[in-house]
């Protein structure tokens, strides 16, 4: 369970996390949507100690993410960031290579070997595991990055955007596999995501933040109504079930 | 495919013939033109050899490291100001004590004074990338590259008002020149830089998580801050012992750490490193051969060295290599 106590945090005079309370219970599928600014990407990055906040507490397994080791902490809980510009040059295997460095410190082991080759399986990167990441198109660098989060084999996966760049196809079928480690192997994966209809059809939970806050959370039938997003998004909104799923249409 | 064609050659076969011809040269560089007795020249090119061959290695795992921690292949650490800093301490000492003071005082402890200083520095430096509330590395560099401006202005304002007589001393030191070698300061130059790569052997599986940045450093458990410290103050020890031994090398560095990371398939610190240190002794020992036997001294390896460095790094700028 990830509990985020009162968190803040100002950047220079505005404050963009502002007092948030919540518990992330452990499984499932939760998405992190609102709009820009919100504070979703910082919260995320609060929650997985890429920066530090300026009040409040995240508590991972009722560990302190500021004070818990570094390695005990990336055994438990992987990030993806959006943004993943690198100087080094590595080939695809080697990247994900990397999820085993909290296991294993760089030295690869037999077992780590056949974690690297499921990854890469699972995201269809097998044909391109010998390919350069600088060789690679966007959505490809993009699956890599995924498949080394997923190779560091932790209870909770923290995604920020994951289908950025990616076409539709691709998109899919990572929130299929999203939804897949979340059901079959019992992971707890959050994602911030732009398209609310993904939301809607992959997620357990939804949170909605505005402003620096938690405006609403709940299941996708609480989230996913036009009184509710419109609150939100501050644009108009109308839903429509197709196929037992809600999906949001706000394009005219 | 271009890629291919740069993979044709495995690491491991490039470093073996690099590690060779290091090996080459450094025999011509003891034997080549001996006349006399062997008594006197081993010694006498023995001193010079181990003083390149320890440049040679400070300068390409300064380099590498410190590129490394910044993610970034274009600055180094002496593009960054640490040997304006140098020259700015050597400056400082002469207008204070002047020149006969100064020559007379015990090497070893102006070099260890250098070092402390230099190690302050890059703390100082570091501390305030991470204070502020942008955590930017080019936050750090642009603060490095002024504090570099500033360590030269105020090192050229002191040359301007001190004693002429000292400043032909002073400008003697700050030459960089593999000819006059301090070798007083070879022991303890040995002695710290073999403790800066113990150090640096410690936290080396960091290496290679650290080159992919430092979000997903820290997100696979890397305690990123801890870490770069270590790093920076091995950079700072490395830079100082090679400045002292022979002086400021402002794109020696630049120039080897590219050269590995091009003929390097991937750039992974294993490959990378040695590959540098090698290219580096290479660059030195070789050079400082054609320039004994070919131009028979008639111009400083240093020069040299510069003029190909400085061409390479507009290179590197025009290219856009900076990302």
């Amino acid at each position: 369970m990830i509990r985020i106590d009162n968190v803040s945090k100002r950047y220079g005079g505005t404050l963009v996390v502002d007092g948030v309370d919540l518990t992330l219970a452990g499984g499932g599928l939760t998405s992190i949507i609102g709009p820009n600014g919100a504070g979703k990407s910082t919260l995320l990055s609060m929650i997985s100690r890429l920066i530090g906040m300026d009040a409040g507490t995240v508590t991972v397994d009722g560990l302190d993410v500021t004070r818990t080791p570094g390695d005990v902490l990336a055994r438990r809980l992987s990030i993806l960031r959006q943004d993943n510009a690198m100087t080094a040059r590595l080939t695809v295997r080697d990247l994900v290579a990397f999820g085993r460095y909290p296991h294993n410190k760089g030295r690869l082991t037999v077992d780590d070997g056949r974690h690297i080759d499921r990854a890469l399986a699972y995201l269809e990167l097998d044909g391109l595991k010998g390919r350069f990441l600088d060789e690679l198109s966007g959505g490809q660098r993009q699956r890599a990055f995924v498949a080394m989060v997923l190779c560091q084999d932790t209870d909770y996966m923290l995604f920020d955007e994951p289908l950025n760049n990616l076409d539709i196809k691709h998109a899919v079928t990572m929130m299929r596999l999203l939804r897949r480690a979340a059901e079959d192997l019992g992971k707890t994966v959050v994602v911030v995501l732009h398209d609310i209809n993904f939301a809607s059809c992959h997620s357990d939970r939804i949170i909605a933040m505005k402003n620096g806050r938690v405006a609403e959370q709940g299941s996708p039938e609480e989230i996913v109504r036009a009184e509710v997003l419109e609150a939100i998004y501050g644009t108009a909104f109308a839903i429509h079930m197709i196929d037992g799923q809600r999906i949001a249409t706000y394009f005219r | 495919m271009l890629p291919e064609a740069k993979r044709k050659m495995p690491p491991l076969g490039i470093l073996l013939v690099a590690g060779a011809v290091a090996l080459v040269a450094c025999a011509l560089f003891m034997t080549l033109g001996a006349k006399g007795s062997w008594s006197f020249i081993l010694p006498f090119r023995g001193k010079k050899l181990a003083a390149m061959l320890l440049v040679a290695f400070s300068i390409a795992v300064s380099t590498v490291l410190f590129q490394t921690i910044t993610n970034n292949r274009i600055l180094t650490p002496s593009i960054m100001g640490f040997d304006a800093l140098y020259a700015l301490i050597q400056t400082g000492f002469i207008l204070m004590f002047g020149a006969t003071r100064v020559s007379s005082a015990d090497p070893r402890l102006m070099f260890l004074v250098e070092c402390g200083a230099m190690i302050l520095f890059s703390c100082v430096l570091y501390r305030w990338l991470f204070s502020g509330a942008a955590r930017s590395l080019h936050q750090l560099l642009l603060v490095g590259i002024i504090f570099g401006v500033l360590f030269r202005s105020l090192s050229q304002f002191m040359q301007r008002i001190i004693d002429p007589n000292d400043f032909i001393v002073l400008q003697d030191r700050l030459f960089a020149s593999f000819n006059t070698v301090e070798s007083d300061l070879l022991g303890i130059a040995a002695l710290m830089i073999a403790a800066a790569t113990l150090v640096a052997w410690r936290v080396a599986h960091t290496f290679d998580v650290l080159a992919l940045g430092r979000e997903m450093a820290i997100g696979l458990g890397v305690p990123h801050r801890r870490v770069t410290t270590i790093i920076l103050v091995v950079v700072a020890v490395l830079v100082s012992a090679s400045t002292a031994l022979v002086g400021p090398v402002t794109f020696f560095g630049l120039l080897v750490a590219s050269l590995a990371y091009q003929m390097m398939p991937d750039s992974r610190h294993r490959h990378v490193l040695p590959a540098a240190v090698l290219f580096a002794m290479i660059a030195l020992v070789g050079g400082q051969i054609v320039l004994e036997r070919i131009f028979a001294f008639d111009t400083a390896l240093g020069i040299v060295i510069e003029f190909v460095g400085g061409l390479f790094f507009i290179l590197l700028l025009i290219r856009g290599a900076a990302r």
